[in-house]
């Protein structure tokens, strides 16, 4: 029976990259997927694309292409990246530069373009769903919106035997569930298979979260030389079943426990898991232990996909602002809140507006509030932070300017004081039809 | 009976979307799945983690895989980007899950 194998080289935009080189090197890879893209990410990149068009794609792109291409040219797998983020045919132009000052030939590249549909939505109803909003009534302030394209769109450029394939945003499973419609002809519309191959496609997406990232607990669950983990790939076959492993000599490990934690990573209902491809149902997934460090997975179906796409909205939303103070020694948490106290009073009477403001002191309550603070315990340092959210950057400015203040005006023995401004650019969502998706693929070649 | 923090027989992985965090739960040990579904109650996490979510909490089982999702709405108003937590993805949330105490023979 046919088998391909699939690695997962970047499960988000700042991954490392040596594991990708490892997989590339060592796995016999047929194909290397990086994931690469946040809710954020092309929110982000839109704003860079305004200041100069020819950015907008992912972050150490150069790097990555400049490593990984002559892997590519050398061991004959190809490359399916969403890492054009807002800008895929500046990527594909930037890829092209990179493969021929490397000497690199007979290369193919291609873009997929088609992810941006800001100007299909001007003017529009549709509704945001996190404030029940439309998009007309917040336009002045939405600044991207990204369709998540599927399998449907990234095909042609699989089938022109592109050996590199830059998306936009896409769906993160797509982008393993691409290669395997391809290699396998399976139908658009069958939803088992496309359910089975889009479980395979989530355990990968958030490369070493499956095999043993995100999961250590030094006392209950063990894992050994995280420092190396090793990224996962899957071996699948035309019948959607997959084995998991990673490359010889990395660190971590991969279990029916990791497993089990990435297959529910993300997921609410997970008898309807929606994707632009289909409806996945993970519920009846099987995992199997073949041997240490490899599982078998099955199982797992799909209905028909729905008749709209997600599209995630960079949306304008003010300045955020933050500041910290440590003290340590007696009386730490007596000292915290009496700056707490102090700033609460400067902020008011010196009328720094803030929408929403928030206090907490880090080593007793900030992570989990009342669950943490309740433990009866008394650390011997503590951080006071506060946050908040202005309209102007000015009013978020001046909170960091009060809480620098405290090393002269507040209580004794501060310690290192830390403050940070930022605009807010918050991911939204709404629907759009699949019809209004225009989407093509461009290509260079090396 | 004894009481055991869920830690001590589960472990748990928090993820996020928009406003929701999902935590998964799973037991280490099968035969106490039952155990777990009787007490650990949407209810229970939703009360557990009162001063963290604001909406409504959903629980899925899915005994093939011996394990549960939770579903936790409102835990950051605005999304990621306009959280004020230290915490905006709401990573730690797992970890404050397995704090919950249940009840066991």
């Amino acid at each position: 029976m046919k088998k391909i194998k699939i690695g997962c080289g970047a499960g988000f935009a700042g991954d490392r990259i040596d594991p990708a080189i490892d997989l590339a090197e060592k796995c016999d890879l047929d194909y290397l997927v990086l994931e690469c893209l946040a809710e954020r990410t092309t929110a982000m990149a839109n704003i860079e694309k305004k200041i100069d068009s020819s950015n907008g794609y992912g972050a150490f792109f150069e790097e990555r292409m400049t490593k990984l291409l002559p892997l590519c040219k050398e061991r004959g797998f190809r490359i399916v990246t969403n890492i054009g983020a807002a800008n895929p045919e500046a990527a594909l132009l930037k890829a092209t530069e990179i493969a021929r000052s490397l000497n690199l030939d007979s290369l193919k590249i291609a873009a997929v373009i088609g992810s941006d549909v800001l100007a299909n939505l001007k003017g529009k109803s549709n509704q945001i769903w996190e404030n029940g909003k439309t998009f007309k009534e917040l336009q002045d302030n939405i600044i991207s919106a990204d369709a998540y394209l599927g399998v449907n769109e990234i095909l042609p450029a699989l089938q022109e035997d592109a050996d590199v394939i830059i998306t936009g945003r896409v769906a993160d499973p797509s982008l393993f569930l691409a290669p395997m419609v391809h290699e396998f002809n399976w139908k658009l519309d069958d939803w088992e298979i496309l359910g089975m191959g889009t479980v395979l496609g989530h355990l990968l997406e958030c490369s070493s979260q499956v095999t043993g990232g995100y999961y250590a607990d030094p006392v209950y669950k063990e894992v050994n030389d995280l420092a190396h983990v090793g990224f996962p790939y899957i071996e699948v076959d035309e019948e959607g079943t997959g084995i998991l492993g990673k490359a010889p000599g990395t660190g971590g490990a991969i279990t029916i426990g990791t497993c089990k934690e990435q297959l529910l990573y993300e997921i609410h209902d997970p008898s309807k898991y929606v994707t632009p491809d289909v409806i996945a149902d993970f519920s009846s997934v099987s995992l199997k232990e073949l041997a240490p460090n490899k599982i078998e997975i099955s199982g797992g179906t799909g209905k028909e996909h729905t008749e709209t796409l997600k599209v995630t909205l960079g949306v304008n939303e003010g300045f955020f602002g933050e500041g910290t103070i440590s003290y340590g020694g007696h009386h730490a948490i007596e000292r915290a809140k009496m700056a707490e106290d102090i700033l609460k009073i400067r902020f008011t009477e010196q009328d720094i507006k803030l929408k929403k403001v928030r206090y907490e002191v880090v080593g007793l309550n900030s992570l989990h509030g009342s669950i943490g603070e309740n433990k009866n315990h008394n650390p011997y340092e503590v951080m006071l932070r506060v946050a908040a959210i202005s309209d102007e950057v000015d009013d978020v400015t001046r909170l960091g300017n009060e809480v620098e203040a405290l090393w002269l005006h507040g209580p004794g023995g501060p310690g290192g004081i830390r403050r940070y401004t930022k605009p807010i650019i918050s991911a939204k969502s709404t629907l759009i039809h699949r019809s209004e998706i225009k989407s093509t693929v461009i290509y260079q070649e090396v | 009976m004894t009481k055991v923090k869920l830690y001590e027989i589960a472990h748990a992985r928090a993820g996020d979307k928009g406003e929701v965090t999902n935590i998964s739960l799973i037991p280490y040990n099968e035969e106490l799945y039952e155990e777990i579904e009787k007490q650990v109650t949407a209810e229970a996490v939703k009360e557990h983690f009162a001063d963290i979510v604001s909406g409504d909490v959903l629980r899925y089982e899915i005994p093939n895989l011996i394990a549960f999702n939770f579903v936790l709405k409102g835990t950051r108003p605005g999304g990621v980007a306009a959280s004020l937590d230290i915490d905006p993805h709401g990573k730690s949330l797992s970890w404050a899950l397995l704090e919950m105490e249940i009840s066991i023979d």
